[in-house]
């Protein structure tokens, strides 16, 4: 038995699965005050009247990071930047309590100006004397060595503080982001031990001795044991889990959308081929960009509660809630009373939302049925319009090589899954707009908590090898390694794979679950005057989410 | 999170997977270590500033320009079409009002190509800057533009394309000709017949720093724009004049390009030259990027830099100076200078050999140009190479007037009963293109 869990703004879903196929759902409503509690209520009652033993794994979808960002309930951070020559750093002054040091490593991976280790001691005197315990070391260009990070992060870690340092969390060039990684992973890092340990006590007392993972943004899974280590990579699971989810309800194996109608928005995924498409940097959170890899997701302002209203000679929907739907109870006309009126959807008080589109219809100046069309239609045209933008600007996206111009990919979506509340409703609404089938699968309702059920660990290597050095570097590893003038790609594959491997089994990874695979490959030589001198090799490894139908 | 100043489009192609040969220095890995640098500062995060993809240009972008022999397709290859779209879809950003500024960032690059094209000279086949231009001012009617190359070499390509055209102000600053390819931009320079004055050449001379460079902006180039009144402002922004260039002679840095930038303050800056790849263009592009997008980039230099290393000889203060003295004396005197060059000629006739170092071709030319008070003046181009080919070209410029519009058909007819050698009709002021071959 697997269960997944999964926490949203509103609701907690659970779901246990037994042999492959859902054989309970819970849903509960969120505790904002106590986070952990929201977590045990469902699970005890999943579980009840279950063999324990028989359960196989644990996997949590939390906002625990999310919400302790964007409440801003994370701790002070104490930072030590070598930023070196390039763009004023003195932005990132806001951020924490930052100390700026000496030393440079250019993009090649060499050090251009070393290190100062007496400015790093006084940095940690400094943090010290604050009371900072939460501390992070960035360096421009660490991830083509890591040498100077590595010998800050020894000066600076004792028993008492945590150390986050920056090449650890994303193989990625981009200063900046890493820097916000950084920051974030070491702001949230006792918060998310706090959670660990209520976890972990949880367990002991139930006597569960399966393994716990929670689910990452890029809708893959980390243990628990690791995600304490890089709590960061925790936020902004819920979309992923809804992705996976939906995947996982119903495989597509062509380009697609997933399509997930919440109270107030809609999220919008992209599939190429039947696999869902990553941000391409990372995600971004309290406007933070950072290097966390996530599943590519936009939102758009409209869902069953998104407020209706008829404004200079047309209908409006959303982006405003103004509370819920009148069928229930609420005081404003909602999408979801348009779709109640319309008979696709059979709840609530129907007489009352029957009474919100009257009063429209009458500012309208048309007909009951009429109204209603038109706002049933407006609902799906916005959806489409915004998911045709959407696909438009990924065609768009600037690509490096003459074949990728002319004869590069474009994302053609023949089939969309829909989820979320309004799913059924809206779906040949949709369908008639996007001119493809929209599948609403079976369970939809808990496809988030199924996501989470059904996803596996999921990681990524960058490697960079430079032969006129002779240095191959594994960024996010901390390698760095002596390499001979005649290395060649095939051997980097080698090396990049099996490092890959031991890092997904270190993270909870089932070794059946393995399926590495290169995704990014460059070769350049490196020409000094007229004559070749070596090659640069440049691979990128993952071990994505892997999402088949039962 | 950072803000720009000015919105800025950046189109950076640098295509991967094309080179003129593996250890030419325009071969794939040339923007590998720029685009590192670019992602590393995190540019493209900043607010305000916006990575566009390049537009395509079509082959009659291409004829409204140049006069390929035999024709378009055989000169060129589709990455010169993809980096003269860069620079169209950087053009069409700044028009459209999406964008305060923007940079090209493409490869291959232009500044050699001439109007005629046999072959590749200078690393270069057609001249994006120019296929840029004349696009924009067919799609948004533009009318003024200036031109300010400052690539280490003579823009002799653009020189060429804009020598007749009064209403395209050409400015090369480059290493002095007698010391470097392609041996030509000397200060006498100074445009046809129909346009004296409009093109200017400030020949530096070797190991000129910083200080030389930002002289000639500060006292020649921006006083001559500001009474110029250009519609649109580019730089053909080589990166070759940087003291770590492998093949010339200069002591430009980092700091210098950025505070060029600044102080010139063009609305689209394109890619030309620059070849050291790993030295230079990181940091230089850099600086140029934070210095359009009117971000801090004081903090931009080289990891070996420092100022002492590169000053510049007290006689090269002087030189500079007095050089400035001189061609804004010419810009200002360039209505009379005309009289006198034309006294009473009705056509002005030059004769000049061309030779295609990256191709290896060598060409004869003999342009002859009408002299008009009221337009660039009809042009006709006669042209051998020593592949065989034998053309005449009669261009008709995008200004004609009705007697230089005529006069020019009449030629085309003319050379076409004439015999059985190529012949062109560049009709710039209808937009289209012809050729007896059909």
């Amino acid at each position: 038995m697997i269960i997944g869990l999964d926490m949203g703004g509103t609701n907690v879903d659970a779901v246990l699965l037994s042999e492959g196929r859902i054989k309970k759902t819970i849903k509960s409503v969120t505790d904002h005050e106590n986070i952990f509690e929201s977590i045990k209520k469902p699970l005890d009652e999943i579980m009840e009247g279950e063999d324990i033993k028989n359960i196989k794994k644990i996997v949590l979808s939390t906002t625990i990071s999310t919400n302790a960002i964007v409440e801003g309930k994370t701790e002070e951070v104490g930072m030590v930047l070598e930023c070196g020559p390039g763009m004023n750093p003195q932005f990132f002054k806001p951020l924490a309590d930052i100390c700026f040091v000496s030393g440079y490593i250019d993009h090649r991976g060499r050090e251009a100006f070393p290190l100062n280790s007496e400015e790093i001691r006084q940095a940690k005197e400094t943090f010290k004397k604050k009371g900072l315990k939460n501390l992070g070391v960035v360096g421009k260009f660490s991830v083509r060595n890591p040498d100077h990070e590595k010998t800050m992060y020894k000066i600076l870690k004792d028993k008492e503080n945590v150390v986050t340092m920056g090449h650890t969390l994303s193989g990625m060039l981009n200063f900046s982001r890493r820097v916000y990684s950084t920051y974030l992973n070491s702001a949230v890092y006792s918060h998310f031990a706090r959670f660990k340990n209520s976890v972990e006590a949880y367990f002991l007392k139930k006597g569960i001795k399966a393994p716990a993972y929670v689910l990452k943004a890029d809708g893959g899974t980390l243990s628990l044991e690791s995600s304490s280590k890089f709590p960061v990579e925790t936020i902004l699971s819920g979309p992923s889990a809804s992705i996976i989810g939906a995947l996982a309800l119903n495989h597509v194996d062509s380009d697609g959308i997933i399509l997930d109608i919440g109270g107030t928005t809609t999220d919008i995924a992209v599939l190429s081929d039947g696999v869902p498409l990553f941000e391409p940097q990372g995600i971004e959170i309290n406007g933070m960009k950072t290097l966390v890899r996530g599943l590519f997701s936009r939102s758009i302002g409209i869902g069953g509660d998104s407020y209706v209203r008829y404004e200079n000679g047309e209908i409006k929907i959303g982006p405003e809630r103004r509370g819920k739907a009148m069928a229930f109870g609420g005081q404003w006309l909602t999408l979801t009373d348009a779709l109640i009126s319309a008979g696709k959807i059979d709840t609530g008080l129907k007489s009352k939302a029957e009474e919100g589109i009257k009063l429209i219809a009458e500012q309208m100046g048309v007909s009951f049925e009429e109204a209603v069309k038109a706002i049933c239609k407006k609902a799906s045209t916005t959806i489409t319009d915004y998911v045709r933008k959407l696909i438009r600007e990924i065609n768009n996206k600037p690509v490096y090589t003459i074949n990728e111009l002319l004869y590069g990919k474009k994302i053609q979506p023949q089939k969309a899954v829909i989820i979320g509340g309004p799913a059924k409703a809206m779906s040949e609404l949709l369908e008639d707009q996007l001119g493809f089938p929209c599948i609403v699968p079976e369970h939809f309702e808990v496809a988030n908590a199924y996501g989470a059920a059904r996803s596996r660990t999921t990681t990524d290597l960058t490697l960079l090898a430079d032969t006129a050095l002779g240095i191959l570097t594994i960024g996010e590893e901390g390698i760095k390694q002596k390499i001979p003038k005649r290395f060649d790609v095939t051997q980097a594959h080698q090396i990049l794979m099996d490092a890959l491997k031991q890092k997904a089994l270190k993270l909870g990874a089932d070794e059946r679950d393995l399926e590495p695979e290169i995704v990014e490959e460059q070769s350049f030589n490196v020409v000094r005057g007229f004559y070749t001198t070596g090659k640069i090799i440049r691979l990128k490894a993952q071990i994505r989410p892997v999402i088949k139908p039962e | 999170m950072l803000k720009a100043k000015n919105r800025m489009g950046l189109v950076f192609f640098p295509a991967y997977d094309w080179a003129i040969s593996p250890t030419h220095p325009e071969r794939e890995e040339r923007l590998l270590y720029t685009q590192d640098q670019v992602l590393e500062e995190g540019l493209l995060d900043i607010d305000g500033i916006t990575e566009y993809k390049p537009d395509i240009a079509s082959i009659e972008d291409v004829e409204r320009v140049h006069i390929c022999v035999p024709d378009v397709k055989s000169r060129i290859t589709d990455s010169h079409l993809i980096s003269a779209g860069g620079a169209i879809a950087c053009g069409d950003a700044f028009m459209k009002g999406e964008v305060d500024k923007a940079f090209a960032l493409v490869r291959p690059p232009g500044h050699h190509a001439r109007r005629i094209v046999h072959g590749a000279r200078g690393f270069c086949n057609i001249n994006i800057e120019a296929v840029m231009i004349e696009k924009l001012r067919k799609k948004y009617g533009i009318r003024k533009v200036a031109i300010v190359d400052t690539d280490c070499h003579h823009g002799d390509g653009t020189q060429d394309i804009y020598w007749h055209d009064s209403e395209t102000l050409f400015i090369s600053i480059h290493q002095d000709g007698r010391t470097l390819y392609p041996g030509t931009g000397f200060p006498s320079e100074l445009g046809g017949p129909n346009a004296v004055g409009y093109t200017l050449n400030v020949p530096l001379p070797p190991r000129t720093s910083d200080k030389g460079f930002l002289y000639v902006i500060d006292n020649l180039v921006n006083p001559v724009l500001k009474e110029f009144q250009p519609d649109l402002i580019i730089n053909s922004a080589g990166q070759d004049n940087h003291y770590s260039d492998p093949i010339t002679n200069m002591n430009f840095s980092a700091q210098g390009y950025a505070e060029l930038n600044h102080r010139l303050n063009p609305d689209i800056a394109v890619l030309e030259g620059g070849y050291s790849i790993e030295d230079a263009l990181p940091y230089v592009n850099t600086g140029i990027i934070l210095a359009m997008a009117g971000l801090d980039y004081s903090m931009v230099k080289e990891p070996d830099f420092t100022p002492e290393r590169f000053k510049q000889p007290k006689e090269t203060d002087e030189y500079i100076k007095r050089l400035c003295e001189h061609l804004y004396n010419k810009w200002n005197k360039r209505d009379i200078i005309r009289k006198e060059l034309i006294k009473d000629k009705k056509y002005v006739k030059q004769d000049r050999y061309v030779y295609y170092d990256t191709d290896g071709i060598s060409e004869e030319q003999r342009e002859i140009t009408k002299v008009c008070d009221e337009c660039s003046g009809l042009s006709v181009v006669e042209s051998r190479s020593d592949r065989g080919y034998h053309v005449t070209a009669v261009i008709i410029p995008r200004n004609a007037c009705p007697r230089c519009y005529e006069e020019g058909l009449e030629e085309y007819e003319k050379k076409l009963k004439n015999g059985n050698q190529m012949v062109f009709l560049q009709d710039k002021k209808n937009d289209v293109f012809y050729n007896n071959r059909g």
